[in-house]
């Protein structure tokens, strides 16, 4: 294995125990940014260049960005996002170093571990897309049926008690009340 | 040494990281981030055993890892409204405070 492998899985790893275990939120969002970096390079690394860079696109450009806006949303909440008590630490420490243990005693057991001998020819892009095309086109649809759904209840669901609860929001009330006056 | 027992084995140790983060913290929105760690950790051993796996077929690993990483997008999006929904009706964000399904 090249030295580069063992920098970027550092990276990927020390990101996310910082990720899970610094007392400030944001710097545990920026953390997971070095972590999906890391992660992209790896897969860089094993030849999945596509992939990489959907890395970056997605969980860089998106996820981490959309988790900051929501923890910036909800800032304010008192000493709550602060106040980690210890106590759980430990049976999430127990279940989690267990369920590790178990499975590195499984992956180093087993001796004739799937190996492929020679490297396999990396897919182009256009390799990519055209079995996207034709292969995977019915899982294609799927997921882009799964992403409007997906999407389109997450909207529901932020916007959804702007009536109910007209004090929460402060222009929305301003707003009908000036309406209902007229 | 086999190359594949390294890259298993980070997979590895970051699906434990992120369980043990999803498990131990109180603010909702960071045991999202260990879901999406953990979801990460499943894509790497796609993907480790799309390079060093026997299957003849060049793309079938990758394309797991793709729809995988769409539908983390999907997720992570509705998780997010989740939380917004719930600093609305109770103004924080902690796990302790969500302990019923009442509005």
């Amino acid at each position: 294995m090249s030295p580069i492998f063992y920098f970027l899985a550092m990276l990927t790893l020390g990101g996310a125990v910082a990720a899970m275990s610094l007392r400030n939120p944001v710097h545990c969002a920026l953390s997971l940014v070095v972590t999906f970096v890391g992660l992209a390079g790896v897969y860089l690394g094993l030849g999945a260049h596509f992939l990489g860079l959907s890395q970056v696109l997605v969980y860089v450009g998106a996820v981490a960005i959309l988790l900051v806006f929501v923890l910036l949303l909800t800032r304010g909440s008192g000493k709550d996002e602060f106040d980690e008590r210890p106590d759980r630490w430990w049976p999430a420490l127990g279940v989690g170093g267990g369920l590790g243990g178990v499975l590195i005693a499984v992956v180093l057991a087993q001796p004739g571990l799937a190996l492929r001998t020679a490297p396999p020819e990396l897919p182009t892009v256009r390799a990519l897309g055209e079995s996207l095309m034709t292969d995977f086109v019915l899982p294609l649809q799927v997921v882009g049926v799964l992403l409007t759904a997906a999407l389109i209840g997450a909207a529901v669901l932020a916007l959804s008690d702007r009536r109910r609860t007209p004090q929460d929001s402060g222009p929305v009330t301003s707003r009908e009340e000036g309406e209902t006056r007229r | 040494m086999n190359p594949i027992v390294p890259h298993l084995i980070v997979a590895v140790l970051l699906f434990a990281i992120g369980m043990t983060g999803a498990l131990a913290r109180r603010n909702a929105i960071l045991t999202l981030v260990g879901i999406e760690i953990m979801l990460n950790a499943a894509n790497l051993s796609f993907v480790v055993f799309w390079r060093f796996g026997p299957n003849p077929d060049p793309q079938t690993g990758l394309m797991f890892a793709l729809f995988s990483i769409a539908v983390a997008a999907a997720e992570a999006a509705v998780g997010l409204a989740l939380i917004i929904v719930l600093f609305r009706h109770r103004r924080t964000t902690s796990l302790d405070a969500a302990d019923s399904m009442k509005g």
